[in-house]
């Protein structure tokens, strides 16, 4: 599975290691409390607008269950105050902050760092 | 770095060895051997574990097999992954078969060459199928059934195959036949003696059983010998002993099973004369540095073929290593509950009454197809074990009732005859706190209590968790949760039904104070009266509510919906969309046929009939959606709903209009009907149907709403339902004009939407409805609460305020640009694939995700 290495290779991203920060779109074209999917080279990567707490998270879009490419449309939302994304397909949650599956045995998923300025949402990448 | 120097000197052989790890060996691992190194590890981290697998992938839940059928795959059956075993220091070996043991040497050597040394050596090579010695058993097509490797060829070779057998009529052979039977094959059970299954149940229980199975669809052949298996290179026929004979594709043998001792046997190691490895009560062979646990062991001249008791040796076997004899293995009840075959079985206990002076007491329902058997004891004091066909929800508890030896109550034939849930609570509270709920974790009903009052677990995932309970076979989880229950308001905590962490309130209370508050949006509502974020149970429930009381479009709050309902069609595998319009009645016009053909051929759609009378057109990208409902609606269609807890449909006969035998216009009835409650919102979907007389074509008994026509106007059933729990409508009134009909269904309808729980369909509703079906004709049909009008008014506003969903969206350039696949990009999802089969395409399988 070629697309997991390469997600893969990019969990170890932190703020501080970031190379590149990459302007994905406009903060207006996001959904509020919800997500969008935004396409770096080659890569999908699942980025949401939690706009109730006013965070961003982005993850990898690709959910390691049943490896479907769909976790940007998922439903948002907490769980004891951590934030998580609930997979459309059979509703495996993942936290937004570690990546960790957090109601199943579930691979865990990568997570990137998002920024916000000039009304544009960036994504750090380390490449 | 810095480099130390030792001056002093010691003696480096006793030093190494008392710094040096006790090595242990396990051979096999499957689900005894892995559970062995969990409970080991628990225990001690002193030893160093090394374990040989023969089969390619680690441990896995070799009992829930079947439910590889069933979509599961072999990641989810695994018992633990490769990781578990790195993180706890467990040397795993799969694919190394281990060929031999030098017990001098304390050595074991692998079909690889290898030796490795052990201090101990644990066996857990489980068994094999047996497969009996009858001329031509090699032939292509034959296969047992213990592997996931077997699977995969069953289910490989069932491609080219359409009838199938299995040789055995116990246990695993009658699984076996339901799995072959689910792959869509015609399926036959070959059994050698008189009945089904007959070490666990008698001769009126397997008849019972045996006609269950045939209406299921599976042949069943008794007192039949195979002689022969018969082919031309691949099996073609089976040839029994009384000259008859059987064609066939394939043959799934499921006659016992055999110890795997072949290893013990070469080494010397004392076997059983019918082979097994024999242990002692501690679980010892004859070498005192080897111990054997699971199927592969006999205890006591017996082998014990369940998970259970392989466990329960796991378990002494761990203790010995940390020199705690306390807890010895002394054999293990058999009693077995049979899952996933369609028909519940089980048998407990002294099944066939064997005991001296054991009284039974049986109830033999041939019409609904159940056999209770239940032998108490010569003073009627003690039930002593049983049989239960067609109905084993009792099982738990009888079981316990004979483990614990509860005293039975003054009239014992209540508990099979009487079914009142009073009584099992009663049961379950007279359980002693030693008493065993959980067989394969070994949990009692004390521990689970301990849990619920002294560690403030307070649900069943936190109970799984906290005790392992229900992670085995799963059989006991009604049982726990049970006493989750029970043990709660004992504690004087009020089991209330609260939507999730966000919202301290149930699904009702929610509706009246959205009602009350005038609350239109999730957000406002999470604001006034929840806490925290929302998540994905309370949002969808919520989205449902709102629906239901304001019904505006959804598409108002489009993150807050399922995503079924977020982007107004179904999702599917691969995560394309199907695409659903409404076909009233099921009625259409050859033009209408015509342009779904077209529409469906120009996106290259995948088209089937459903079972809901209508088309669905499958395969459809997200960005595509508002195109091909584009040209839906321009041709005339409005949405389905498919994707909605909403009204489906409203399946239809072709009544008077054309049927000879009609008495009423049921199509368009129907129509009438889908086109009034089109859009309705529910606590769960809801279906109706309409015939034209009572020989019921359209199924109307099976639905949600049930019309069935008659001379004088219609007879109005409610709460059926087809699905994994089938149950009839009920008959609400007769004889009703169609105005009174619809009036009727109005209010019915808008009262189960105010007051059912979230996800519970109208036949669960009445279920739980105290006073059931008399108390809802009460207030439907005489308006006993006084609300009737109230209940049609607020339909009628509904109805009014209704919206084609599809249409909204198609019109508004907002909306339509929320499908897309990328919010940065024009490109489609390049990672989506189909397949063809049959000149239609398909989406490709799940990929399983990849090891570690
Ligand atoms: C398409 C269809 C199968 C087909 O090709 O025939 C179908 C497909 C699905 N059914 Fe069904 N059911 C379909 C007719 C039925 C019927 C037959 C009928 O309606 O006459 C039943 C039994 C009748 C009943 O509901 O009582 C049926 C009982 C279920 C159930 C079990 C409900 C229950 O109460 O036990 C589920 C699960 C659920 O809803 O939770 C289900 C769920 C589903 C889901 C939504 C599963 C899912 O989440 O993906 C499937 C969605 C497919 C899709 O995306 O379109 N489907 N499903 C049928 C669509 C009918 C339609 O035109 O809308
Ligand atoms: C379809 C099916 C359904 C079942 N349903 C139930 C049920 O409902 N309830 C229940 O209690 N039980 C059920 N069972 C039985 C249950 O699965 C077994 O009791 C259990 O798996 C026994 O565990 P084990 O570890 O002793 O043997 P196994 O799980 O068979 O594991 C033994 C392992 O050792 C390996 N091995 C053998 N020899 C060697 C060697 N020399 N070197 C290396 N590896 C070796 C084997 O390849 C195997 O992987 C079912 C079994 C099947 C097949
Ligand atoms: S369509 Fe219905 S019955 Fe068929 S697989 Fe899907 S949910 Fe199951
Ligand atoms: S594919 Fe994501 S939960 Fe199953």
């Amino acid at each position: 599975m070629e697309i997991v290495k390469e997600l893969k290779t990019y969990t170890e991203d932190n703020t501080n290691g970031v190379k590149i920060w990459f302007k994905a779109a406009r903060v207006i074209d996001f959904p509020e409390n919800g997500g969008a999917c935004v396409k770096y080279k080659g890569l999908q990567i699942a980025v949401f607008n939690f706009s109730r707490r006013k965070e961003w998270y982005a993850c990898q879009n690709l959910c390691p269950h049943k490896m479907q490419m769909v976790l940007s449309r998922g439903m948002i939302g907490s769980t004891t105050g951590e934030p998580k994304v609930a997979c459309p397909f059979h509703k495996k949650t993942f936290s937004l902050q570690t990546g960790n599956c957090l109601n199943a045995e579930e691979e865990n998923i990568s997570i990137f760092p998002v920024k916000v300025e000039d009304g544009f949402v960036y994504i750090g990448f380390t490449r | 770095m810095k480099k130390c120097t030792y001056n002093y000197v010691i003696n480096l052989d006793s030093l190494l060895k008392s710094f040096a790890m006790q090595r242990v060996i396990v051979v096999g691992n499957g689900m005894v051997g892995y559970k062995f190194c969990e409970k080991l590890i628990a225990r001690s981290r002193e030893y160093e574990i090394i374990v040989y697998g023969e089969e390619p992938r680690p441990a896995y839940d070799r009992v829930h097999l079947s439910s590889f059928f069933s979509g599961s795959n072999a990641d989810d059956l695994l018992l633990a992954s490769r990781a578990w075993y790195v993180e706890n220091n467990i040397e795993l070996y799969t694919s190394e078969l281990v060929t031999s043991i030098n017990r001098e040497e304390k050595t074991v050597t692998t079909h690889l060459g290898k030796t490795d040394h052990y201090d101990c050596l644990v066996l857990a090579t489980g068994s094999s199928a047996f497969v009996p010695p009858i001329e031509g058993v090699e032939r292509n097509g034959v296969f047992v059934y213990r592997t996931i490797e077997d699977l995969h060829q069953i289910t490989e070779y069932s491609k080219g195959a359409k009838v199938a057998a299995v040789m055995g009529g116990g246990l695993l052979g009658l699984e076996a036949a339901k799995a072959l039977m689910d792959l869509g094959l015609k399926t036959h059970v070959i059994e050698f003696s008189p009945r089904l299954m007959p070490r666990q149940i008698d001769e009126d229980g397997s008849q019972v059983l045996a006609h269950k199975l045939t209406q299921l669809g599976i042949s069943i052949h008794t007192n039949k010998g195979t002689r022969k298996v018969e082919g031309n290179g691949k099996l073609e026929k089976l040839e029994f002993t009384d000259g008859t004979s059987l064609s066939i594709d394939m043959l799934v043998i499921s006659a016992g099973i055999r110890p795997r001792d072949e290893l013990a046997k070469a080494s010397g190691l004392c076997v059983h004369a019918r082979g097994g490895i024999v242990i002692d009560e501690n679980t010892r062979t004859s070498d005192p540095a080897i111990y054997a646990i699971g199927e592969a062991a006999v205890y006591n001249n017996t082998v014990f073929g369940l998970v259970a008791p392989g466990y329960e040796m796991a378990e002494v076997a761990a203790r010995q290593f940390t020199g705690d004899s306390s807890k010895t293995f002394n054999g293990f009840d058999m009693s077995t509950k049979l899952k996933l075959i369609g028909v519940d079985v089980a048998s407990f206990g002294d099944a066939f009454g064997d005991a001296l002076g054991s009284v039974p007491i049986i109830i033999h329902d041939r019409r609904n197809g159940i056999y209770k058997r239940i032998n108490i004891s010569e003073d009627g004091k003690l039930l002593l074990g049983g049989i239960l066909i067609g109905d084993a929800s009792q099982y738990n508890l009888f079981h316990q009732m004979v483990v614990n030896r509860i005293p039975l109550p003054a009239q014992p034939e209540s508990l099979i005859f009487g079914r009142g849930e009073a009584d099992e609570g009663a049961g379950l509270k007279s359980l002693p706190e030693t008493a065993q709920i959980c067989a394969c974790e070994n949990i009692s009903k004390g521990d689970l209590v301990f849990h619920i009052s002294e560690k403030n677990v307070t649900t069943l995932d936190g109970l799984k968790e906290n005790t392992k309970a229900c992670t085995g076979c799963g059989g006991c989880t009604p049982m726990v949760n049970d006493i989750l229950k029970l043990t709660l308001e004992s504690l004087g905590h009020t089991v209330k039904k609260t939507l999730c962490e966000h919202f301290e309130y149930t699904r009702q209370e929610l509706f009246d104070l959205i009602k009350v508050k005038k609350i239109k949006t999730y957000d406002s509502l999470l604001n006034v009266q929840g806490k925290g974020d929302g998540c994905e149970v309370c949002k969808p429930a919520v989205a449902s509510l709102l629906a239901s009381i304001w019904n505006e479009p959804i598409t108002h709050q489009p993150t807050i919906q399922d995503t079924n309902d977020r982007y107004l069609a179904n999702i599917q595998k691969g995560g394309t969309y199907s695409v659903v319009p409404r076909i009233a009645g099921g009625e259409i016009t050859p033009e209408k046929l015509m342009a779904i053909g077209r529409i469906a051929s120009k996106y290259n759609l995948y088209t089937k009939i459903t079972g809901g009378q209508r088309i669905d057109m499958f395969g459809a990208r997200v960005d595509q959606l508002p195109e091909i409902w584009e040209e839906l609606i321009n041709e005339g269609f409005e949405s389905g709903h498919a994707y909605g807890k909403a009204l489906r449909t409203i399946k239809s006969c072709v009544g008077s209009t054309w049927c000879r035998y009609g008495v009423q216009d049921s199509v368009s009835y129907a129509i009438f009907i889908e086109n009034r409650y089109k859009g309705l919102r529910a606590p769960h979907k809801l279906k109706g149907a309409v015939s034209g007389c009572i020989r019921e074509c359209a199924e109307a008994q099976s639905k949600d709403f049930g019309i069935i026509a008659t001379e004088k106007g219609w007879n109005l059933y409610v709460c059926g339902n087809g699905g994994s729990r089938p149950q009839h409508a009920r008959l609400l009134v007769n004889d009703v004009d169609t105005e009174t009909c619809t009036r009727l269904i109005d209010r019915f309808l808008m009262f189960y939407i105010q007051t059912a729980d979230p996800l519970t369909r109208t036949a669960t509703w009445l279920n739980k409805m105290e006073g059931g079906l008399e108390y809802l004709r009460e207030v439907i049909v005489n308006d006993s609460l006084g609300i009737g009008d109230q209940l049609e008014k607020n339909m009628t506003e509904l109805i009014a305020h209704y919206e084609c969903e599809w249409k909204k969206v198609v019109e508004s350039k907002e909306l339509r640009s929320q499908f897309s696949h990328f919010i940065n990009s024009d490109e489609t999802d390049s990672t989506l694939s189909f397949v063809e089969m049959r000149g239609q395409k398909y989406p490709a399988n799940w990929k399983s995700s990849p090891q570690q």
